[in-house]
């Protein structure tokens, strides 16, 4: 029997993998990429949940959150592109004029 | 049945997320981002959401992750020029705080869990009512003002898109 808690843990586990990308991959599409694996974790635990409870509610939220990955997802692939353009590269330790 | 097809979905997930992560190449973690894309949906079948796993399907592994594909080729990275990745003892700093990170979400979990599982027992599918009419009869009462956002979101993404992507031509 897969209960509820099974899902989650997966879900936690792919969250952190997704931090462990976020945080020491210096690749700006890696990082972009373990950013949407945080988000696909989120949507893991929205529809367990959903399903577990038995309300439709969380698989909505999962629809809202994935138009808001795609909305990011392009964006942030058209900065890349246009910093890699002005910089000649995407290593985001040579991005860091904004750096305090 | 179903815990082995869980386990077995879980097993792949998991260990595609951790390649994804882990492999150095950009084309390699697409790669396999493509195949915990696919896990992904179909443990969202296990769930009964079916609706959502195709979704996942033909929005991720069919064009989040070939635009990920295409910038990657745009791009054109030389060997010399992908990042150098962090020492070794970085990555062993962030992998202790990743499972420091597990460790804390566990315990609320834990909590949670007993309470929500007591309830009673999963509905999901009410009747002969599918899945993907329970979603549009919510989507289009309850959530019809989100949903037209999220048209408007969807907007003001592809026109800045263009806007950042234009070359710029310094006259």
């Amino acid at each position: 029997m897969v209960t509820l808690e099974h899902y989650l843990v997966l879900s936690a586990l792919l969250f952190s993998l997704g931090m462990v990308g976020v945080m020491f991959r210096r690749n700006l599409i890696v990082i972009l990429m373990s950013l949407e694996l945080m988000l696909n974790a989120v949507n893991l635990s929205f529809v367990a949940f959903s399903r577990y409870l038995g309300s439709i509610e969380g698989q909505i939220f999962v629809l809202f959150v994935m138009v808001v990955a795609a909305a990011e997802v392009a964006v942030g692939l058209a900065i890349a592109v246009a910093v890699f353009r002005q910089r000649g590269t995407i290593n985001v330790n040579d991005i860091s004029l904004l750096k305090w | 049945m179903e815990t082995i097809l869980f386990y077995v979905l879980a097993a792949v997930t998991l260990l595609s997320a951790i390649f994804v992560v882990f492999l150095r190449r950009p084309v390699h973690n697409v790669l396999f981002m493509i195949l915990t894309m696919i896990g992904l949906a179909t443990l969202f079948i296990l769930l009964q959401a079916e609706f959502l796993a195709m979704v996942q399907i033909i929005v991720y592994a069919g064009a989040v992750m070939v635009l990920f594909l295409f910038v990657i080729m745009l791009l054109n990275l030389e060997e010399v020029s992908l990042p150098k990745e962090p020492r070794p003892l970085r990555w062993g700093f962030g992998i202790i705080l990743s499972l420091a990170l597990v460790v804390i979400l566990f315990p609320v979990f834990g909590r949670f869990v007993p309470s929500i599982v007591g309830t009673g027992q999963p509905e999901g599918i009410v009747g002969n009512v599918s899945n993907m009419e329970l979603i549009a009869k919510e989507l289009f009462t309850t959530y019809l003002l989100p949903f037209e956002v999220a048209s408007v979101l969807l907007l003001v993404a592809i026109i800045g898109t263009v806007v950042i992507g234009r070359k710029f031509t310094k006259d």
